[in-house]
C-alpha cells in the first residue's frame, strides 16, 4: 500500500508541471495582454491611459521579460501561497476568488447532496424493477434531464417563474445583502434563492447518476450470489443493501475526482445565466478579459483538485474492494 | 435474474411436462440464419429490435435532409429582415374559417405601437385569412452555393406573412433561422467526432500497441487533458482565434477545438481494448502463422472493437452539438452572420427579453430532440455492437 502511495504521488508530480506549462500556454496564447486591451478599453471611452503607469505596472509583474522566466515566476509564486495579482480587480487573486468561494461550495455543497439523496433511491428502484412501468417512466425522464442542457433549463425556468409567480429568479440572495456581512437575514435571504440553482445544476447531475447506479445495479444482480442469498432466505431487502449494491458504487468512488473541482467551480454558464455570486463566472470573465493571473491560478488551483481527486478516488478504491490490486502499472 | 417468491413461501413447481427436445435451443436460429450471416446483418438484426433506436435514426435522418435543403424547406431567408414585424408573436397555422374548410392559413396581422409601454401590439384580423401557398416563389437563393433558385415549400400569401414561430428583434423568421442553423449545428458534432475519431484512434492504437514510453507519455497527456475543465480550455482555444478570421475558419477552428478536447477518452478505450485483445489466442494464432503487425492489426484487432468505438463516438455528438451551443451562447464561438442554434439562444439571454418575447425559446426544442435522437441511437447501437451477447 504504501509503495502504491508513493509511486502515485510520483506520477502526480510530472503531470502536474505538465498541466502548469498547458495552463501557462493557454492563457499567454490569445494576442495582446490585460494592459492592451485596457488601454484600448480606455481609448474607446474617449479617456487617454496614462502609459508611464501602465509602463511601470508592466515591469512590476515582468510583462518585459521572455516567457520562460514568467512561467517560473508564476510557478515559484504558486509554489509559496502567491497566486499573483488580478489586474481587474486590482486585488491579489487568493483575495477575489476567496470572497466568492464560500458560497459556491455552499451551492455545490447542497447540489450534490440533494444529487445522491434523489438518485440513489432512483437507480435502486428502476433497478429492482426494470422493464416495469415505473422503470420507464424513469428512465426517460432522466435521459430528458440528460438532454436539456442545464443552462437552457435556467432559460426555461426563468421564464416560467416570471409567467406564473412574477418572480425573476437568479442571484443568491437579495440586492439589499450583496456585499453585507453575514447575518441571519442573509443566510435566510440565500437559503430562500438556493433550491433554484440546485435544481438547475442537479437535474444532470441526479439523471447520470441514477442511470449509471441502474446499470451497475443491474450486473450484480444477476450474478448468482444473489440467487444464492435469496434462496437461504435472505429478506430481499438485505440482500440488496448488503451485497450487489455494495458492489455497485465502484462507480460512485471512482467519481470524486471529477467531485472535488466541482465543488470549487462548476456550472459556469448556468451561474452566468442565473448570475449567481459564484466562482464560476468569475473565471470566464477572468478568461474573456485576458486577466492572465486571475484566470491561470484558479485554472490550476482546479487542475490540482482534480488530480488530487483521482488520487483519492484511487486510494479509496484499493481500500474498499480488495479486488482491485495495487500492482500500480497496467499488465501488458 | 431468477424471480423467487418472498421468503417462507414454496418455490413455484419448476418441471417442464414438455418432451425434452436437445435442438430446440437453436430453434431460434432457423437454418443457421444467424452462423451464415454476416456481422453487419447481425448487428442490423439487433439494432433493429431496439425500436426507440430506429425510429430516432430515422428522425435524425429526416433532420440532416431539412439541413441539406434548408433553402427550399425555409420559408424565408436566412437574412430576410421585415421591419413592420419586428419582435411579432408566433402566427397559427388553422384550417377552418367561418366553419368552412379553406385549407391551411393564417390571419393577417395589424402593428400598433403601444406608446405607454412603449410595445409593439400585434392584433389579428379574423376577418382576414391568408391562405399558405405552397412551392410558391419567395426569397432567392443558390442551394448549396451553386443552384439558383427561388422556389419554396411554404410561403405566405402575395403581401401576407408567415412567421409560424414569431419574429426576432431585427424581423428575421425564426423557423427560416432554426432551419438554416440547424446546419451549422448538426454538422459541428459530426465533424468534431470526425477528428477526434481519427485522433483517437491513431494515438490510442499508437499506445496500446506499442505500449513502453509512448504509451507512457500518451497516458501523462490525457491525464493532463482531462484534469483541466473542459468549459474554460474550451473558451482559452477558442479566444486564441484571432478576430480577423471569416466565419468558415472559425467553424473549422470551433470544429477542431472540440475534436482536440475529446479524443482522450476515446483513445484511452481503444488502447485498453488493444492492451486486452493482443492477448487472445487468435492473435497469438496469427502471429505464429507469420502475419505482419499491419495484418494483425487491421486484420484481427480493428473489426473487434470498431462497432464498440462507432457506439460511443455516436454518444459523444450530443456533447459536442452542446459544447457549440454553449461556446456561442456565451459569445465565444461562432459569431454572427453565420447562425447556429447556439447563436439563435444567445438572443434569449436576459429575463426581461424572454418574458416579453417567449418565442425566442423555440431553439432549444430542436437542440433537445436531437440530443435525445442521438442517445436513444447510440444505445441501440452499443446493444447492437455486440450482437450475439
Amino acid at each position: 500500500m504504501i509503495r502504491y502511495l508513493a509511486w502515485r504521488v510520483a506520477v502526480m508530480v510530472p503531470t502536474l508541471v505538465l498541466i502548469s506549462m498547458l495552463v501557462f500556454t493557454i492563457i499567454e496564447l490569445p494576442p495582446g495582454d490585460y494592459f492592451e486591451s485596457y488601454v484600448q478599453e480606455l481609448r474607446a471611452m474617449g479617456e487617454t491611459a496614462d502609459l508611464q503607469e501602465i509602463e511601470d505596472l508592466k515591469t512590476r509583474y515582468g510583462f518585459d521579460q521572455p516567457v520562460p522566466i514568467r512561467y517560473l515566476h508564476w510557478v515559484g509564486g504558486m509554489l509559496r501561497g502567491d497566486f499573483g495579482y488580478s489586474f481587474e480587480y486590482r486585488m491579489p487573486v487568493s483575495e477575489v476568488v476567496g470572497s466568492r468561494m464560500w458560497l459556491t461550495v455552499l451551492v455545490s455543497m447542497v447540489t450534490i447532496i440533494v444529487t445522491w439523496v434523489i438518485a440513489f433511491p432512483i437507480g435502486i428502484y428502476s433497478a429492482t424493477h426494470q422493464y416495469s412501468w415505473g422503470d420507464y417512466g424513469l428512465t426517460f425522464l432522466g435521459l430528458l434531464g440528460l438532454a436539456i442542457p442545464n443552462f437552457m433549463l435556467a432559460l426555461i425556468l426563468m421564464y416560467f417563474a416570471n409567467v406564473w409567480w412574477g418572480v425573476s429568479i437568479g442571484h443568491l440572495m437579495d440586492r439589499e445583502f450583496m456585499g453585507q456581512p453575514l447575518s441571519w437575514d442573509k443566510a435566510r435571504s440565500i437559503l430562500s434563492h438556493l433550491w433554484i440553482p440546485v435544481l438547475i445544476i442537479g437535474t444532470a447531475g441526479t439523471a447520470g447518476m441514477a442511470r449509471r447506479l441502474r446499470a451497475n445495479l443491474l450486473d450484480e444482480l444477476d450474478k448468482q450470489y444473489v440467487t444464492t442469498a435469496r434462496a437461504k432466505g435472505l429478506h430481499p431487502g438485505r440482500v440488496l443493501l448488503k451485497y450487489p449494491l455494495r458492489m455497485s458504487l465502484n462507480f460512485f468512488i471512482a467519481d470524486i475526482g471529477s467531485i472535488l473541482p466541482a465543488i470549487v467551480s462548476g456550472a459556469e454558464i448556468t451561474a452566468i445565466v442565473l448570475s449567481l455570486e459564484t466562482t464560476g463566472p468569475l473565471l470566464i470573465r477572468a478568461l474573456q478579459s485576458q486577466d492572465m493571473y486571475l484566470a491561470g491560478s484558479f485554472l490550476m488551483f482546479l487542475a490540482f483538485l482534480t488530480v488530487i481527486g483521482v488520487l483519492i478516488s484511487d486510494i479509496a478504491l484499493a481500500a474498499l474492494d480488495p479486488r482491485i490490486r495495487l500492482s500500480g502499472r497496467a499488465r501488458k | 435474474m431468477i424471480r423467487l417468491p418472498p421468503p417462507g413461501e414454496p418455490l413455484p413447481h419448476s418441471v417442464s411436462d414438455a418432451p425434452f427436445d436437445p435442438v430446440a435451443d437453436h430453434a431460434q436460429d432457423e437454418g443457421g440464419k444467424l452462423a451464415h450471416a454476416s456481422q453487419i446483418r447481425v448487428m442490423w438484426w439487433k439494432f433493429r429490435r431496439h425500436r426507440v433506436a430506429v425510429w430516432s435514426a430515422v428522425f435524425l435522418a429526416l433532420m440532416y435532409l431539412t439541413a441539406a435543403f434548408a433553402e427550399f424547406l425555409a420559408p424565408y431567408d436566412l437574412h430576410t429582415r421585415d421591419t413592420a414585424n419586428i419582435y411579432a408573436p408566433p402566427q397559427q397555422v388553422r384550417l377552418f374559417h367561418d366553419g368552412r374548410f379553406i385549407g391551411p392559413y393564417v390571419y393577417a396581422r395589424t402593428m400598433q405601437l403601444d406608446m405607454e409601454n412603449l410595445q409593439r401590439v400585434y392584433a389579428e384580423d379574423r376577418t382576414r385569412p391568408e391562405k399558405l401557398r405552397f412551392l410558391c416563389r419567395g426569397d432567392e437563393y443558390l442551394l448549396w452555393g451553386q443552384v439558383a433558385g427561388d422556389r419554396h415549400l411554404v410561403c405566405p400569401s402575395q403581401g401576407g406573412s408567415a412567421y409560424f414561430l414569431g419574429t426576432d428583434r431585427l424581423g428575421r423568421d425564426i423557423l427560416s433561422r432554426i432551419i438554416h442553423g440547424a446546419r451549422i449545428s448538426l454538422t459541428i458534432g459530426i465533424l468534431g467526432v470526425a477528428m477526434s475519431f481519427v485522433l483517437g484512434i491513431v494515438i490510442g492504437g499508437l499506445a496500446g500497441y506499442y505500449g513502453g514510453w509512448i504509451d507512457a507519455i500518451v497516458q501523462r497527456m490525457i491525464e493532463v487533458l482531462q484534469s483541466i475543465p473542459s468549459i474554460p480550455l474550451w473558451m482559452a482555444l477558442a479566444a486564441i482565434m484571432p478576430v480577423t478570421w471569416s466565419p468558415l475558419l472559425v467553424y473549422a477552428g470551433i470544429t477542431i477545438i472540440l475534436g482536440m478536447l475529446d479524443w482522450t477518452g476515446l483513445a484511452r478505450a481503444v488502447r485498453s481494448k488493444l492492451l486486452a485483445l493482443r492477448e487472445e489466442d487468435y492473435v497469438q494464432a496469427a502471429q505464429i502463422l507469420g502475419a505482419r503487425p499491419r495484418r494483425i492489426i487491421a486484420r484481427h484487432l480493428v473489426p473487434g472493437f470498431m462497432s464498440h468505438l462507432v457506439a460511443s463516438a455516436t454518444l459523444t455528438i450530443p456533447g459536442m452539438i452542446l459544447g457549440e451551443t454553449a461556446l456561442s451562447f456565451l459569445g465565444l464561438g461562432l459569431r454572427p452572420p453565420v447562425t447556429s442554434w447556439g447563436i439563435l439562444l444567445t438572443e434569449a439571454r436576459s429575463v426581461n427579453t424572454l418574458a416579453l418575447y417567449p418565442w425566442l425559446l423555440f431553439p432549444v426544442i430542436p437542440v433537445v430532440l436531437v440530443i435525445l435522437a442521438f442517445n436513444f441511437m447510440g444505445d441501440g447501437l452499443r446493444d447492437a455492437a455486440d450482437p450475439l451477447r
